[in-house]
């Protein structure tokens, strides 16, 4: 059984950090593991995207279409976009809050209602846990930490093979030391958010 | 490892950074070269000095690195050296997806190819024993998804490397005139015969699973295999230059039906169907040349489908039915307040109604070729935009800009200025210089004043351009875009070769050192005649239109005041 991730969002969200924390935790629990980034120009406010498998026989860093066991997105239109990757029984744990990008804001292209694209995912089978994660990061203390909210959110769902404990730690592992408190808080809060 | 050299570009500028810990840690010498062509010579010397040397860059580095990466082909190496090239299928961020795997057979040295991350770090080691057996470079090919991929690697221990190297004069060797030449060809022919022979007993290219059918396969394309595919035996190649004939000739001689799977460029596919017809064998070849398997761009999970139901492929997930939404695209763009769009904008107002040609570079600034800017009209390679810019000027009677970047013109841009100098080209340059090496992740150049490790006497490039013979050359700061079209438009008039040095730091390497003194805007709405201008014209990230007023974003504005600038109300301000 191999077990696969695919984490999507904007560049600068964070999205690799999540990757590393998620494949760490695997690491920690003794899977085999295989990790990929897409990030060329991310920095430039492109899309990025990042894939962690684990389990046994893992060896393609390429997760297949309608390959996802879990599909993280920080970002809606994101998330949308990743969904040629979902199957029947993949979960989305998806933030709402959008980043509008330039095409948009030029007025050359539209971007759709959010609940619209988490609606369309859930007539698609698809179990779809949503939220505002950069508010609950907010909450927590600083913005930055909505990776560690998103975390916290994917750490409850069932079905998940790592355990809580072991993400939590490799979260507080990749952050320094003045920032564990804020990053557990906001582990909580995403906890929280993905059980309401 | 003593000596490692590079010139960044993706996807192997990450290598760079590890070995900026690295080299502090273990007293191992590392420098970021000028150019690729740069980085292998001061490889190839270290080696010839007896110390193990590593050169690593993208696959187009290895175009710019061809000259003496040949000749070492002849000459060779006392110790041990591997030079990695990074291989781009797909194009994620390079102008062309070249197999360099052809350049091994091009310059007769061995090749490895590793599948993962753990085995590019056991290639590198095997890599060097190789090299230090043949006495040749061996080199080792990666692309982006072993180079961008993660796994799990075992580290031996960094070893404290002393720099210690002597070189033993031997001109009958080190010296390629004609007569040591021809020596060294005959050389390094036997040479390859004993190549050949290492493949063969090679462990890294081995056998696993059992099957009905054969699968070859090379690179992270064995990773797609392996995983995907099922009731196959596997041939895993990692020495694939010279390839192991035996291994491959009794291999195939167990099926009906063989399967290649590789990226690019179908060499070891030739290689089979070449062996297959010697054996007089039956042997059906499935891969590009049969029309299974695509001859562009990288391969997929999913590349395996492509050969049911000849093979038999692993169950994928059930898909689910996607309702079309459309979505907004969301290209890379420029980043708030960069100093290119400034610069683009001035030359822009400075033409006016006038066209010209852009003879663009690569770097960021190469974004410029999206609109309203449209400053990017023809690029080949790094350091083109000059010597191309030359060629536009004397064979057509349209003006001509080239642009390019100051790391870029380290690279290669100063053949192509002392072209434009002898030969009398009409045309401008702008200098697009942010004081760094900002697409690849900001790694110093000679212009910055500093190395990795320690300053150094910054290259300033106005003077530098005066001392080559360039009569015109002025600096500007393109976030005073009035002086800055002025003396774009006083370049233009001349009517022959001229330098604009566009001066100004990128801001992206400013807040990463926390360096960046952000000054606040905000638009006057009262003031703001809804004209769009700032926002149509300039096109700044940091400002946001929402169907009625345009604003601006303070998270990402970093206050560099241009779109102040362009305002034609004077409604944007600073705040107070």
């Amino acid at each position: 059984m191999t077990y696969d991730v695919l984490i999507v969002g904007v560049g600068g969200q964070g999205v690799l950090l999540a990757s590393r924390v998620i494949g760490e935790a695997a690491m920690r629990e003794g899977h085999e593991v295989v990790m990929s980034e897409v990030h060329g120009m991310a920095q430039r406010g492109g899309s990025v995207s990042a894939v962690v498998r684990f389990g046994k026989g893992v060896l393609s860093p390429l997760v297949p279409k309608a390959g996802a066991d879990l599909i993280l997105g920080f970002e809606p239109v994101e998330t949308y976009r990743a969904l040629p990757y979902a199957k029947q029984g993949t979960v989305v744990v998806t933030d709402i809050g959008r980043i509008v990008p330039m095409t948009v804001t030029g007025g050359n292209e539209r971007y759709p209602n959010v609940q619209e694209l988490l609606s369309a995912m859930r007539r698609s089978g698809l179990r779809v846990i949503s939220f505002d994660a950069t508010k609950a990061a907010e909450e927590a203390g600083a913005r930055v930490t909505v990776n560690s909210v998103l975390i916290g959110a994917i750490s409850t769902l069932r079905g998940f093979p790592i355990r809580e404990d072991t993400l939590k730690e490799a979260l507080l592992s990749s952050v320094p030391s003045k920032a564990k408190q804020v990053n557990e808080r906001a582990f909580e809060l995403g906890k929280k958010a993905a059980s309401l | 490892m003593a000596v490692a050299t590079t010139y960044p570009g993706t996807p192997s500028s990450e290598i760079g950074t590890n070995l900026e810990v690295l080299s502090k840690e273990t007293g191992m010498y590392f420098e970021y070269s000028t150019n690729e062509k740069v980085a292998l010579e001061v490889g190839a010397a270290a080696a010839a000095s007896g110390l193990r040397a590593f050169v690593f860059f993208k696959h187009v580095g290895l175009n710019v690195a061809s000259d003496p990466f040949v000749s070492l082909g002849y000459s060779g190496v006392r110790k041990g050296m591997v030079i990695l090239t990074a291989d781009d299928p797909s194009m994620h961020s390079s102008q062309n997806e070249q197999d360099s795997r052809i350049f091994a057979r091009l310059a007769n040295l061995p090749m490895l190819e590793p599948a993962t991350p753990a085995e590019a770090k056991e290639m590198t080691l095997a890599g060097f024993e190789i090299s230090e057996k043949l006495e040749v470079p061996v080199l080792l090919r990666t692309s982006t998804r072993v180079n961008h991929a993660r796994g799990v690697v075992t580290l031996g221990e960094a070893k404290k490397v002393s720099l210690d190297g002597h070189f033993d004069k031997d001109p009958m060797r080190f010296v390629p005139v004609p007569a040591v030449a021809r020596r060294s060809r005959a050389k390094q022919l036997e040479r390859m015969k004993v190549a050949e022979h290492l493949s063969e007993e090679s462990p890294l290219n081995f056998e696993s699973g059992k099957g009905s059918v054969g699968v070859i396969a090379s690179g992270v394309a064995y990773t797609y295999a392996k995983e995907f595919i099922e009731d196959a035996s596997f041939l895993k190649l990692g020495f694939t230059y010279p390839l192991p004939e035996r291994k491959l000739r009794r291999f195939i001689s167990s099926f009906d039906k063989v399967a290649v799977f590789e990226e690019l460029s179908p060499l070891v596919e030739e290689k089979v169907i070449q062996l297959a017809k010697e054996e007089n064998c039956d042997l059906r070849v499935l891969g590009k040349l049969s029309g299974h398997l695509p001859m562009a761009f990288e391969y997929s999970p999913e590349t395996a489908l492509a050969l049911k139901p000849e093979l038999k492929v692993k169950e994928m997930g059930k898909p689910i039915d996607i309702e079309p939404i459309v979505l907004p695209n969301r290209p890379p763009v420029l980043c708030a307040g960069c100093p290119h769009r400034a610069t683009f904008y001035a030359v822009k107002k400075a033409l006016g109604n006038r066209e010209a040609v852009f003879s663009t570079d690569i770097g960021c600034y190469t974004l410029g070729i999206n609109p309203p800017m449209s400053s990017a009209d023809f690029l080949l390679c790094m350091g083109s935009s000059v010597g191309a810019a030359g060629g536009f000027s004397e064979s057509t009677k349209q003006k001509v800009i080239a642009y390019i970047g100051d790391s870029t013109l380290f690279h290669s841009g100063l053949p192509g200025i002392v072209n434009a100098v002898f030969n009398d080209h009409r045309y401008l340059l702008v200098v697009l210089d942010n004081g760094t090496t900002a697409m690849t992740g900001h790694q110093p150049h000679p212009g910055t004043g500093r190395t990795h490790v320690r300053p150094t006497l910054p290259l300033d490039i106005e003077p530098m351009l005066r001392g080559l013979g360039v009569k015109f050359v002025q600096t500007v700061d393109p976030y005073d875009l009035g002086s800055t079209t002025a003396a774009v438009r006083e370049a233009l008039d001349r009517d022959a070769f001229s330098v604009i040095v566009s001066k100004r730091a990128c801001p992206l390497a400013l807040m990463r050192k926390a360096k960046l003194e952000r000054t606040a805007y905000v638009i006057d709405q009262a003031k703001c005649v809804r004209c769009k201008t700032c926002f149509t014209k300039f096109t700044c990230p940091a400002l946001a239109f929402d169907g009625k007023d345009v604003t601006i974003t303070p998270e990402m504005c970093i206050g560099c005041g241009c779109c102040a600038q362009v305002c034609p109300k004077k409604a944007i301000e600073v705040v107070k």
